[in-house]
């Protein structure tokens, strides 16, 4: 593998990170609506409040490293997507203070806070699937420059892919509520993931056909032998831990069980963009060859990520550990 | 907005998210430093006064370090959004250095920040001095790495340029370039001289309001040894810093100087006040001092340095902002190494701690150090203009093609965004000053009041201040 490729991967992993890890933290804000009870909203946060700015910090790694290893990547997609990001910067600004204020600040200023972190919560996950869908879409490029609108970003398909992604993560939050809650709190969190399963199974399957429709190279990537038997296990995995998912939730105690296939999912789906652009960086036209940074610096930020990345993980791994078991309503970090 | 173009809105932009975030990294390094010698001190002397300080400042550090984190976030992505020309080009420099910075500051806030805030009962003494030790060393670590990748922009070396893009060849010429080692100590000088006058000034608060207290007096003591060693230091340093610029970038220096023609041979006169005309090329209402400007930038009295004339019109910074901006700088230095002596003199008639206009002076000037780093900032980069990468790259040429509508739209939602959140944190952070330090100062961790095990993350080491 060389160097370019190795980076791709390295990005990759942080955004995977980041996607399901502070994927269930904004699905909570996102689940705030179904639960009213102030209590409740306290339980919620507190699952999440020891980690949640752990999980954030993937964000900057993945901006930082796109930059080191891809910088003509890092300068066409932020400057094509300049109006979904800031919004999406500035939905998890207002989220993080919001963790803060809404247990600091007077009782007559909580609900203003509660609400401010529904709104980052959801700001901050639209504008995120939305880019993504804009991503998918492709830009038009010439060299460094987006030869593109300011609101090119906004399409049927990149506001259909934002309300899928808080599908998505509301499915995460859900299904890590189950895991961290007990009580009504957690039936109610059973009763919710099941509709909302098979409103983000309607969305993977809507991007599964609207891109290749849209894109005659993705439909080339998936639909021509052999790639189709190579590629067939990811729908169907897909349908397997939807269905797994849905008899776990039929249990009594459905356990971890959801949570792990909704990170499947996830993951599934993740890797399914992954084949669409492989080896696109920017879609349609500059592959992660053409992007990378020159070899002396990819080589010389890969010494760092090698020796940090795994110190990031395990002290992550450990903060998870200590913080297991199930969150009661008056107990918490506050 | 205003007949500005969408360059002027980028960098209007760009300067206002980084003069907010420039803020809270400046008290972080400071007061990681103030922790560890307040530590050390306890651990050596076993005053618990010191103790009681150390819990006091890690709370105000928690809060203030959590603002750095939120405001830092949107800047590692504005290089891409705002700046995408100068990122595809000089990306291959600033990206690396840039992911070096996010690392080591992943790798402090992992390893050692949680020990710092949270584990005071849980560590033994030695275990914890070491964390609150290398979380100041990691401030200082990723203020480097930082300024490494500002002053490559301002003085670049150690590369090439290759099919129109900078390659780098050399990593140690591109990290240790010639501006790098002024530029580091004079910004980390004065994070630590903001620092001791923003902690001087809550110590003289208190006083001033009668909560004379051993802590107290010991928070405004050690703070004027501070100032009285560091600012005469900083004005050192700031004069070798200047003659680098001199030798790098001269129409920096002729900017701030205010000097449109100097004739080779004659002395050059310092001008204390005057109004930089741009269009008549001329300072008009000019107070200056004969030879002086010589005297201090090439230490001779009748030796000469270029005026703004020896520059074509299109390389020239604007020249007010930076003449100004270069004099709030000095005023308020001379003004820091007053403090300190004023303060000294007082120590040495053992009057430190009384004196309503001493104290009120120290008071007033708790901010001062803030407003040189930015006022510092801005001689810096306004005054590399219209370069981004010193010679190389101009500013015109590293914007983002974005349309000045755009550029209003989001400035203007960054604004009421940022002065809502920091204006309610910042807030807080006083606020919590103002409660100032008690004898049997709870640590972090039981302030935050939890029965459960704590998280490890910075605001919630800050106890809840009830509003109003």
């Amino acid at each position: 593998m060389d160097l370019a490729t190795v980076w791709a991967a390295i990005i990759a992993f942080g955004l995977m990170m980041y996607v399901i890890m502070d994927g269930f933290d904004l699905g909570i804000g996102i689940l705030f609506p179904f639960v009213p009870a102030r209590e409740d909203r306290d339980v919620m946060v507190n699952t999440v409040a020891p980690v949640w700015d752990g999980n954030e910090t993937w964000l900057v790694l993945g901006g930082a490293g796109l930059m080191a290893a891809f910088p003509l990547a890092y300068a066409v997609v932020l400057s094509a997507l300049y109006i979904p990001l800031v919004l999406m910067l500035l939905g998890l600004i207002w989220r993080g203070v919001a963790f803060e204020f809404r247990f600091k600040a007077d009782e007559s200023h909580k609900p203003f806070w509660d609400k401010a972190f529904l709104f980052g919560s959801a700001t901050a996950t639209f504008f995120q699937g939305a880019s993504l869908g804009a991503f998918l879409n492709g830009f038009q490029t010439d060299g460094p420059r987006f030869l593109g609108g300011p609101m090119d970003w906004l399409t049927p398909f990149s506001v259909f892919t934002g309300l899928g992604l808080m599908a998505g993560y509301a499915l995460l939050g859900a299904t890590w509520l189950i895991v961290r809650t007990e009580g009504a709190l957690h039936d109610r969190m059973v009763a919710l993931a099941r509709p909302v399963l098979l409103i983000l199974l309607a969305v993977i399957a809507g991007v599964s056909l609207w891109t290749p429709l849209a894109h005659p190279a993705v439909a080339e990537r998936w639909f021509s032998l052999p790639n189709l038997i190579f590629f067939s296990p990811v729908p169907i995995l897909v349908g397997v831990s939807a269905l797994l998912m849905l008899r776990a939730l039929a249990r009594p105690e459905p356990g971890v069980r959801p949570f792990l296939l909704a990170l499947f999912l996830l993951f599934l789906g993740y890797s399914g963009l992954g084949i669409s652009l492989w080896p696109l960086i920017v879609p349609p036209d500059i592959s992660i060859a053409e992007a990378a940074a020159p070899p002396e610096s990819l080589s010389f930020a890969l010494v760092g990520a090698v020796l940090i990345i795994p110190v990031i993980l395990a002290y992550t791994a450990w903060s998870y550990y200590v913080f297991r078991g199930k969150v009661r309503a008056g107990e918490g970090y506050h | 907005m205003f007949g500005l173009t969408a360059l002027d809105l980028a960098r209007i932009q760009f300067g206002f998210t980084i003069s907010f975030h420039i803020v809270f990294p400046a008290i972080t390094i400071g007061l990681a430093s103030y922790l560890a010698v307040l530590e050390g001190l306890w651990l050596w002397r076993k005053n618990p006064v010191h103790r009681d300080l150390y819990h006091f400042w890690s709370k105000i550090f928690a809060v203030n370090f959590a603002m750095g984190v939120v405001s830092g976030l949107v800047m590692a992505y504005q290089f891409g959004t705002n700046w995408s020309y100068f990122s595809a080009f000089a990306g291959s420099i600033t990206g690396p250095l840039l992911a070096y910075e996010v690392l080591t500051a992943f790798f402090l806030e992992a390893g050692f920040l949680g020990v710092m805030l949270f584990g005071w009962n849980r560590v033994g003494p030695g275990l914890h001095f070491f964390a609150t030790a290398m979380v100041a060393a990691g401030t200082l670590i990723s203020a480097t790495w930082i300024l490494a990748s500002n002053s490559w922009m301002q003085t670049p070396q150690g590369h090439e340029i290759v099919n129109g893009v900078v390659v780098p060849v050399d990593w140690l010429a591109v990290i240790f370039n010639p501006s790098f080692p002024y530029r580091l100590t004079h910004m980390v000088t004065a994070a630590f001289l903001s620092t001791a006058l923003f902690v001087g000034a809550a110590g003289a608060w208190h006083l001033l309001k009668g909560n004379d207290n051993p802590r107290v007096r010991v928070m405004l003591s050690m703070a004027m040894w501070m100032v009285l060693a560091v600012a005469p230091l900083q004005v050192l340093i700031g004069d070798r810093h200047g003659l680098n610029t001199l030798e790098h970038q001269p129409a920096k220096i002729a900017a701030m100087e205010g000097h449109w023609e100097n004739t080779p041979g004659e002395g050059v006169a310092l001008i204390l006040f005057g109004w930089p005309d741009e269009a008549a090329e001329v300072t008009r209402w000019q107070i200056a001092l004969p030879n002086l400007s010589s005297l201090i930038l090439t230490h001779s009295l009748d030796g000469h340095y270029p005026g703004l004339k020896e520059f074509a019109p299109e390389d020239r910074p604007p020249v007010a902002v930076v003449f100004w901006a270069f004099r709030v700088m000095v005023g308020l230095g001379l003004l820091m190494v007053g403090l300190g002596f004023w303060a000294a003199w007082r120590r040495w008639r053992g009057r430190l701690y009384r004196g309503r206009w001493f104290l009120r002076f120290a008071c007033a000037m708790g901010p001062s150090g803030l407003i040189a780093i930015l006022a510092g900032w801005y001689t810096a980069e306004i005054g590399r203009q219209p370069w981004v990468v010193y010679g190389v790259m101009r500013t015109a040429d590293a914007v983002s093609e974005h349309s000045a509508l755009t550029m209003s739209v989001t400035l203007a939602i960054f604004v009421v965004a940022y002065i809502f959140v920091f204006g309610i944190g910042t807030r807080y952070m006083l606020k919590l000053v103002a409660k100032g330090p008690e004898a049997g100062e709870d640590d972090p961790a039981t302030d935050a009041g939890a029965s459960a095990p704590r998280p490890a993350r910075p605001l919630s080491a800050a106890p809840d201040v009830r509003e109003g």
